[in-house]
C-alpha cells in the first residue's frame, strides 16, 4: 500500500504545490506507515524529479510521453488510475486547482473511491477517514467522512508547509499504457507567457481595484511587484473594464489564490471579492474609506490616499 | 447539436452562511436561492450559441427537490428550451452524477460550472463524463461552432489555449465563457411558464462521503492600522511581525 501524488510542474520545474502536496502525503503516510510515491508527467529533468524525494516521496514515477501535453483528462486520468494500481495507492492526494479539479473526480470514479475537494488539513481521523474542507466559497469549514478504501483529496493551495527531509528517492520511468485512441483534444493554438511570477504560485501578490482609477496608473504596482517578485492581480470590475487582463481578476469567480502576503490597493472587499482571497496568510489593505469591508478581512491596513502611499511604499521597500 | 446544461441551486452569493441542528445542517432560514453563477455564465454562452444558429436545443438539468423548481424555471426564462429536474436530495457529488448520467447520455455537448458556490465540490462535471465514457475539458473560458464543430478556449497556467475536442463532451466552464449573466425579459419570464419541466425519479446511487459537521471560521483579530505617512511602520511590520518581506 501507499500514498500517490499527482505533481505539476510549470515549463519543466516542479510548481511550489507540487512539493507542498508531497510535503502533505509524507505527514499523512508517517503515520500510516506507508511510503509515498509521487507521479510526474511531462517533461523534466532528473534533478529536478529527485527534488520531490526532499520533500519525502520515496519513488517518483516519471511518465515524459509528450501525448499528455494535449491536457486530455480522460487520457489523464487513465494514466493517474494505472500508476494507482501499480502502487496500490489507498489515498491520492492532488491540488485543487484547474488540473486537480479536472482529473480526480475522474480517477475517483475510475477507482471506485471517495472523493474530498478543498482540504485545508492532515485528516483529523483515519478510522473513520475524516478531512476538513473549505465549503462557502472560504466562508465556512465542513468536516467530511470518505467511506470507500481508496480516498482521493484536493488539497487547497497553501494550507500546508513544505517540510523537507532526508532524500531517498528512487525515480523510474513508467508507462501507464494509454492507448491512442483514449487521447480526443488537439490542441490548435497556445498563447502563455514565461518567465512571468504564476499568480497561483507567487508568495506575495499586488492587488489593485476601482481605487487605482484607471489602467495608466497601474506602472506604480508594476514597478512595487518587480521589485519584491510579486504576482499581480485585479478586482473584477478592473478587468471587467478591460484595465488588466481577465487572468488577474481574483475572487469567487475569477483565480482563487492564498499566497503568504496579499497586498490591496482601492479595493474594497467586497465578500465575492474576498471568497478568492481569504486564505491568503496576511492582508494588507491601503483604503481611503476607513468602513470599507476589507479592512474586517485585513491584518494591516492605512487609511488614506494610496497615491500617497504607493511612492511612500515604493521608497521603502527599495530600501529593504 | 444537443446541449445540456446542469444547473445547481445555491444560497445567494451574499448570504450569511449559519449552521443549525447542532452545526450539523446549514441554516436555509430566509435563504434567496439562485443558479450558480457559474451555471447561469454557462447557460448564458448556450443560449448565445443557439441564436447564432448554431445549437438545436439546450435543456437544463437539476437534481434536487421541488424547491429548486422557481430556479429550473429561471433557467427556461434565460432561454433554455426544456428542463428536467431529477427527484432526489442531492448528497454527494458521485450520487449526483449518477443521477445526471442517464439524462446525459442523450446529450452532444454538457456545460457545468467550475464548482457550486456551496459546497465547491468542482467534482460533478468530471465524474459525470467518467461514468458515461465522455471526454471532459476544465477551465473552459470560450466556446464556439464552427462547421459543426466544437472549438472551445481553455485557460492553462499562465495563458490559454484553443483546442478541438471530440463530442460528447463535459465541459466545465468558468470566467469569460459569457461576459455577463444574461437577466430574463418579460417575454422570457412568460414563455418560460409554458416550456416543459419534466420531473423524473431518481435512481439508486451510492453516497460515497457523509458530510458529518460545519463550522464558521474563528473569529479575525482586529486590523493593525497604520497612519498613511508612516509607511516605513507598515513595512517594519510585514518585516519583523508578520515576517512577509
Ligand atoms: C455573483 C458575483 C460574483 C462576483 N465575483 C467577484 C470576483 O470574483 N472578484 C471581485 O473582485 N468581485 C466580484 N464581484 C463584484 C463585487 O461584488 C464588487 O463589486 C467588486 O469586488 C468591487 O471591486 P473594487 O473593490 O475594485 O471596487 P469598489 O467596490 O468600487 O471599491 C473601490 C475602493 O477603492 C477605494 N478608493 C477609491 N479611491 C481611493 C484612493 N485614492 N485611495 C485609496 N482608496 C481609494 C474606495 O474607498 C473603495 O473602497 C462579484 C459580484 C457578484 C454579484
Amino acid at each position: 500500500m501507499s500514498l500517490l501524488v499527482y505533481t505539476e510542474n510549470w515549463d519543466g520545474k516542479f510548481k511550489k504545490l507540487s512539493f507542498e502536496l508531497v510535503s502533505y502525503a509524507k505527514a499523512m503516510a508517517d503515520k500510516l506507515n506507508l511510503p509515498v510515491t509521487a507521479l510526474s508527467i511531462g517533461n523534466v529533468a532528473d534533478d529536478e524529479l529527485k527534488q520531490l524525494g526532499n520533500y519525502g516521496a520515496s519513488k517518483v514515477l516519471n511518465v515524459a510521453d509528450n501525448r499528455f501535453d494535449s491536457l486530455d483528462n480522460k487520457a489523464l486520468a487513465e494514466a493517474v488510475a494505472h500508476a494507482a494500481k501499480s502502487e496500490n495507492a489507498q489515498i491520492i492526494i492532488f491540488s485543487h486547482n484547474n488540473v486537480g479539479k479536472a482529473i480526480a473526480p475522474r480517477v475517483a470514479v475510475k477507482l471506485n473511491g471517495g472523493l474530498v475537494s478543498g482540504v485545508t488539513a492532515l485528516p483529523e481521523s483515519f478510522d473513520p477517514f475524516v478531512v476538513k474542507k473549505k465549503v462557502f466559497t472560504q466562508k465556512a469549514f465542513a468536516h467530511v467522512q470518505i467511506d470507500p478504501d481508496i480516498k482521493i483529496l484536493t488539497l487547497a493551495q497553501n494550507s500546508f508547509e513544505l517540510i523537507e527531509t532526508e532524500n531517498n528517492a528512487v525515480t523510474e520511468t513508467y508507462d501507464p499504457q494509454v492507448a491512442d485512441d483514449v487521447f480526443s483534444t488537439t490542441v490548435k493554438e497556445t498563447n502563455k507567457v514565461t518567465g512571468k511570477v504564476l499568480l497561483t504560485d507567487a508568495e506575495i501578490v499586488i492587488s489593485g481595484g476601482r481605487g487605482m482609477k484607471g489602467p495608466e496608473n497601474w506602472g506604480q504596482l508594476e514597478e512595487l511587484a518587480d521589485i519584491l517578485g510579486a504576482g499581480l492581480s485585479c478586482s473584477r470590475p478592473v478587468s471587467d473594464e478591460g484595465w488588466r487582463g481577465h487572468e488577474e481578476h481574483v475572487g469567487q469567480t475569477g483565480k482563487i489564490i492564498a499566497p503568504n502576503l496579499y497586498f490591496t490597493f482601492g479595493i474594497s472587499g467586497a465578500i465575492q471579492h474576498l471568497g478568492g482571497v481569504s486564505s491568503s496568510k496576511f492582508i494588507v489593505a491601503i483604503n481611503k474609506d476607513p468602513e470599507a469591508p476589507i479592512f474586517e478581512a485585513a491584518d494591516y491596513g492605512i487609511v488614506g490616499d494610496l497615491f500617497k502611499v504607493l511612492p511612500q511604499l515604493i521608497e521603502e521597500v527599495k530600501k529593504m | 447539436m444537443k446541449f445540456l446544461v446542469l444547473i445547481s441551486n445555491v444560497p445567494d452569493t451574499t448570504t450569511k452562511i449559519r449552521f443549525v441542528d447542532d452545526n450539523k445542517a446549514f441554516d436555509t432560514t430566509g435563504v434567496q436561492w439562485i443558479i450558480n453563477p457559474w451555471d447561469e455564465l454557462a447557460l448564458t454562452r448556450a443560449v448565445e450559441l443557439k441564436e447564432a444558429g448554431g445549437i438545436e436545443k439546450i435543456t437544463v438539468a437539476n437534481v434536487g427537490e421541488s424547491i429548486t423548481e422557481a430556479t429550473l424555471r429561471k433557467a427556461l426564462a434565460v432561454g433554455a428550451d426544456d428542463a428536467i429536474r431529477i427527484e432526489a436530495k442531492p448528497k454527494d457529488a458521485f450520487y449526483v452524477a449518477t443521477q445526471l448520467a442517464q439524462v446525459a447520455k442523450n446529450y452532444d455537448v454538457v456545460m457545468v460550472g467550475i464548482e457550486a458556490s456551496d459546497y465547491n465540490g468542482s467534482a460533478v462535471g468530471g465524474m459525470l463524463a467518467e461514468i458515461l465514457g465522455f471526454n471532459s475539458v476544465s477551465a473552459v473560458s470560450g466556446m464556439n461552432i464552427e462547421n459543426g464543430q466544437l472549438s472551445l478556449t481553455r485557460e492553462i497556467d499562465g495563458g490559454q489555449q484553443k483546442i478541438d475536442v471530440e463530442t460528447p463532451v463535459v465541459t466545465i466552464v468558468q470566467k469569460g465563457i459569457a461576459i455577463d449573466p444574461r437577466i430574463p425579459a418579460m417575454r422570457g419570464i412568460m414563455m418560460a411558464r409554458k416550456k416543459p419541466l419534466t420531473v423524473v425519479p431518481a435512481v439508486d446511487a451510492e453516497e460515497k462521503t457523509e458530510y458529518i459537521s460545519f463550522e464558521l471560521p474563528p473569529p479575525k483579530a482586529a486590523c493593525k492600522l497604520v497612519d498613511e505617512d508612516n509607511v516605513k511602520e507598515l513595512v517594519r511590520l510585514l518585516q519583523e511581525e508578520a515576517k512577509v518581506l
